[in-house]
């Protein structure tokens, strides 16, 4: 099974719940797929064993054969190519890797050449397969850095996904490959507002969702009825345990902090995958 | 000599606009006859680029000048290479920046004053 854990909202406890359900579930796959700031490794301290560099084609000019018609820079939807006259100009960072200018150059002038965009990095937390991936500082795509990490899935065993926070290209990236997505939310007006979209976002790519509440005892009532109206199943409500914020200062993993709550981890697998089955029926 | 103009409505009186590739018009105005000519600017609704796009628009429509508040690092490089001259101005129309410029009270700006996606 892939468990997505995400949120709309950042902060949430998104990481927390991800690191300590894969200590709890033993045996599994952890990928940190929050390539923008991950921080999984903060708390599950994997040995890396070795890395690989994620990169992407990106154009280049051969100077005799172009023409500066332009045609390259009209058909770029993402304007990172400028042709003035006599001079072409790419920008990296603005470029999606679609190849488009190479196709449509009437003098095939366009070659490409791979660029590093960032890094995926592979290990092992005891028994925990990890996979970290991270963008290099000052890049602007993170999904190609994501996808790589993905690919690192699997067929076999339980997979654990920590998403990117919020709702948009990232967090659909990684929930379109997950099983389930298990949304950490937080009963706030922040926390819910952003639940509301997480759980928009998840319907319109049809995929099943779970919530769980971390500190669930500042008042879960309306995080409950919104889930009751969308039919979504509350799997469980963490409070807020002062134990937990002040091991996780210390790099400590909320199931070391306070591990009465291993069981109801272990628990939480039966309840996604009850969850699983009954969306497909 | 072609003089671009960063506007928010078209034609000489128009307010100038301080944002350079999402400014919603590009108004053209010609040193010598006075005339002007406004073209929208396809850049304002870009999700990335606009500077880049914006930039390339303004050396296709011939302009050897551009007057405007703002202008990103991207952009700038585009504007250097097609070799045009990017004097600051702050406020006013269109015809009080293009008085302003005829008239040497505007700086060249020789760098990029504000980062990527400053307006974006």
């Amino acid at each position: 099974m892939r468990v997505a854990v995400a949120s709309g909202k950042g902060g949430t406890g998104k990481t927390t719940v991800a690191t300590s359900l894969a200590l709890a579930w033993g045996e599994c796959s952890f990928l940190d797929c929050d390539v923008e700031g991950p921080n999984a490794h903060l708390l599950l301290h994997p040995e890396i064993e070795r890395s690989a560099e994620v990169t992407v084609p990106v154009p280049r000019l051969r100077e005799e054969d172009c023409t500066y018609c332009g045609a390259c820079a009209d058909f770029c939807r993402s304007h990172a190519l400028a042709v003035v006259p006599g001079k072409w100009m790419i920008f990296d960072q603005l470029c999606h890797a679609c190849g488009g200018c190479t196709l449509v150059c009437p003098t095939r002038a366009i070659y490409e050449v791979d660029r590093r965009i960032g890094e995926v990095r592979f290990g092992h937390a005891g028994a925990i397969r990890f996979v970290q991936g991270e963008l290099d500082a000052g890049e602007a795509h993170p999904i190609p850095v994501i996808e790589d990490v993905l690919k690192q899935a699997g067929d076999q065993g339980d997979v654990i996904i920590d998403s990117p926070p919020g709702t948009n290209c990232s967090m659909v990236e990684v929930a379109k490959e997950a099983d389930i997505v298990l949304l950490v939310t937080e009963p706030t007006p922040f926390g819910l507002h952003d639940l509301t979209l997480a759980v928009e976002a998840l319907k319109a790519i049809n995929r099943p969702a779970a919530i769980l509440v971390n500190r669930a005892d500042w008042g879960a009532g309306e995080v409950h009825q919104y889930a009751a109206r969308e039919a979504i199943p509350v799997v469980l409500e963490i409070p807020h345990l002062l134990a937990v914020a002040k091991g996780y200062a210390r790099s400590r993993p909320l199931i070391e902090s306070a591990p009465e709550l291993r069981q109801h981890l272990l628990d939480l697998r039966a309840a996604l995958v009850r969850t699983i089955r009954e969306r497909a029926a | 000599m072609k003089i671009c103009v960063t506007a928010s409505s078209e034609g000489l009186n128009a307010p100038m606009d301080s944002r350079f590739a999402r400014a919603p018009f590009m108004v053209i105005v010609d040193s010598e006859t006075g005339e002007a000519e406004t073209t929208a600017n396809e850049a304002v609704s870009a999700g990335h680029g606009a500077g880049t796009q914006a930039a390339q628009t303004v050396s296709r429509l011939g302009a050897e000048i551009l007057l405007t508040a703002h202008c990103g690092p991207k952009a700038f490089e585009v504007l250097a290479a097609a070799k045009v001259k990017v004097f600051g101005i702050g406020g006013g129309t269109v015809a009080e920046a293009v008085d302003a410029w005829k008239a040497g009270k505007l700086e060249e700006m020789e760098n990029s004053d504000s980062s990527a996606g400053w307006a974006g």
